[in-house]
């Protein structure tokens, strides 16, 4: 191209723009990279922790338990009972039975009680995976020497056995099993409570809130509130749901007597409270969406003599749901993560069956992680890490799940 | 307000010195203007003078705009529409509207008009009333084949001629165009147009436009309007007459200009 006569009054500075468009857009990316670069070092760092070399001796050899040349592990229910019941102090036997009756226990429970309590296998080193694949002779070296009985293994932290079982406070049986179902719980009654009413409130606030300084104040406290630490939901949630409704959050006005219960610290408070926690993200969110829906899809059904309230459903939701349900994916996320309102509610820390109904004791994955990071042993960060794992990876699969749900309604025309 | 649709009222839609304000701010004064049934009255007049206000006020569209007010009366056969006891979802059941931008429903063309005629508890053969609907706005022979698929997948000019179908297949006494053919084409403009002398028969039409040709090919009445030059600027209807007077032979200066070319 022939180059342009220079204008009078007019710069020649194309090549100044274009330089500075490019150092901005270095600038962007470079702020990508530091993200991407952040995120694999938490993986880095976490899946170091969940693979590794552990050397463990058993404080009591599973052979000597054999009773009349029937091995351990091939043993009745009755007489793994009879052995627990012999072995183990009255008072922490007598706790077993009160957390959950042994004749409702299965066999495999009870397998893993004994090779908890009695056959106890301890470890006596951890290695990170980093460490167990470059050293692995010197690791090897180390154990001969100092553990002689020791055995050496390759362990995954992460396997089957660790998702499907429940929590002890033995790393080697240790699951999450109970922490899973815990948050499943949870999050379900945090789904049940925040999105019916998140989405109300924002379509009442959106489309029949007038502009009066009353709304507006709701208004701000809504923004507010979406920043307002999670611990302080979580006192609110104790003196509410906990204290306050406790009738109500242990199953008690619903004709339920259960003395494991531990009052009104139940999957149902944990739900409202996190439900409450993340109530102002999605009506926020459900704001946004609806004020998207253009003018001209409301002005075409009130323009055929719909009412309001049919112009709302029928054209204002659809449209807007698949910006409330990314809302809600963001909620979602939020909830299966927070720590420390269900500390304040009273999460359990060691509970070994599953929650079965809204008003079960329960802890939650998060819970067990800040439980077995705060610990000094290093076995139980290990287990720590893999749990971040499966954390990671159920939150991923929730929120595939929304995401999928968002795609179908948005492809509705 | 009553459903007697054969009143015996010549002028379908009556204003009697109608303000309309934005706030505290007058955007048109004191109109006085009647529509004749089953004629096409259109209202011209340069941008930014209150047309589409005014033609919104004819439906209580304007009260979906935060902060409208009005003063004055708009007599729909006789009666007045902002009379309290009258439900503005009737009025615009009645009066029906067609916008500037075609904005059928993100749904498919059938239930574009499903949807429009279930909202108003029609009993009747659904399929019947699309195709009668679709025929009466010359959009029935394009479509048939595609009923099921998006209203929005058709163009421009066949997206408008959906919104008209589904403004009449409620039949309302009144179908308020607002610029409808300002985002076509000639040609699907022209189609717009033969289709309203068409639809004249069983229907009274008061359409916008910026268009003067459109105005003087296809309007019976027109409805000049021009913004005061002193004072608060707000827009009315300076001459309103015949169509074909209105264009021969103006009465006011300002008019004679504007419809001339020679205007500003």
């Amino acid at each position: 191209m022939k180059e342009k006569t220079t204008v009078e009054g007019f710069a020649d500075n194309l090549a100044a723009r274009n330089r500075r468009g490019m150092v901005w857009q270095a600038l962007i990316q470079a702020s990508t990279v530091v993200g991407i670069i952040a995120l694999i070092a938490l993986m880095l760092n976490i899946i170091n922790g969940a693979y590794g070399y552990v050397a463990y001796e058993a404080k009591v050899d599973p052979d000597t338990l054999a009773v009349n040349g029937v091995a351990l592990q091939d043993q009745s229910q009755e007489q793994l009972v009879t052995l627990l019941q012999s072995t183990l102090s009255s008072g922490a036997f007598k706790k077993l039975e009160n957390e959950k009756p042994f004749a409702s226990r299965s066999l495999e429970d009870v397998y893993q009680l004994v090779v908890d309590r009695i056959v106890r296998p301890q470890v006596v080193g951890v290695w990170s995976l980093w460490l167990s694949l470059t050293q692995a002779d010197e690791i090897r070296a180390t154990v001969a020497q100092e553990n002689p009985d020791a055995e050496l293994d390759f362990v995954s932290w992460l396997n089957p056995g660790f998702i499907t079982r429940p929590q002890t406070s033995e790393p080697f049986t240790a699951g999450v099993r109970t922490a899973i179902f815990g948050s499943l719980w949870t999050i379900l009654f945090t789904i049940l409570v925040a999105f019916p009413i998140g989405v109300g409130a924002a379509i009442y606030l959106e489309e029949y809130a007038s502009d009066t300084w009353l709304n507006r104040i709701i208004q701000t406290n809504i923004n507010n509130l979406a920043g307002v630490p999670s611990i302080i939901y979580g006192i609110l949630g104790l003196a509410i749901f906990v204290r306050t409704l406790e009738p109500l959050t242990s199953g008690e006005v619903f004709g339920l007597v259960d003395p494991t219960t531990a009052n009104g610290r139940t999957v149902l408070s944990a739900g409202l409270t996190l439900g409450l926690l993340v109530l102002p993200i999605i009506i926020i969110n459900a704001q946004e969406a609806i004020r998207a829906v253009p003018r001209s899809l409301r002005n075409a059904s009130f323009g055929v003599g719909a009412t309001k309230w049919q112009t709302v459903w029928s054209h204002v939701l659809p449209n807007a749901l698949p910006g409330i349900l990314t809302g809600t994916i963001l909620a979602i996320s939020r909830a299966i993560g927070e720590t420390a309102p269900l500390v304040v509610v009273g999460a359990s820390t060691a509970i070994s069956f599953d929650p079965n109904s809204p008003f079960s004791k329960f802890t939650t994955l998060p819970i067990q992680i800040y439980q077995w990071t705060s610990r000094p042993q290093d076995e139980f960060r290990s287990l720590a890490a893999a749990s971040i794992l499966v954390l990671l990876v159920l939150l991923l699969s929730l929120n595939a799940s929304a995401v999928l749900l968002r795609n179908r309604f948005s492809r509705r025309f | 307000m009553a459903t007697n649709n054969n009143s015996n009222h010549k002028y379908v839609i009556e204003t009697r010195d109608l303000d309309i304000f934005y706030g505290s701010f007058k955007a048109v004064t004191g109109v006085n203007m009647k529509v004749e049934r089953h004629k096409i009255t259109a209202i011209i007049g340069p941008s930014g003078c209150g047309k589409s206000t005014l033609l919104r006020a004819f439906n209580r569209m304007n009260e979906l705009y935060a902060g409208t007010s009005i003063q004055g009366q708009v007599m729909f056969d006789g009666e007045d529409i902002y009379a309290s006891q009258v439900d503005p979802v009737e009025v615009r059941y009645r009066i029906g509207m067609v916008f500037q931008k075609p904005n059928p429903f993100p749904k498919s063309i059938y239930e574009n008009i499903a949807w429009t005629a279930r909202i108003h508890g029609y009993r009747g053969d659904m399929n019947e009333l699309v195709e009668n609907s679709l025929r009466q706005a010359a959009l029935w022979d394009e479509v048939k084949d595609k009923l099921h698929q998006s209203g929005l997948s058709l163009s421009g000019g066949q997206q408008q001629r959906l919104c008209i179908a589904r403004a009449i297949s409620i039949k309302p006494e009144v179908i308020l165009m607002d610029e409808p053919a300002s985002a076509l084409d000639p040609i699907a403009t022209l189609k717009i147009e033969e289709l309203m002398q068409e639809l004249k028969k069983n229907y009274t039409i008061n359409i916008v436009t910026h268009n003067m040709q459109q105005a003087a090919r296809a309007s019976d009445y027109t409805a000049m309007m021009m913004l005061s030059q002193e004072g608060e600027r707000s827009g009315t209807v300076i001459e309103f007459d015949e169509t074909n007077r209105i264009f021969t032979n103006p009465k006011d200066k300002r008019t004679e200009d504007y419809v001339t070319g020679r205007f500003g």
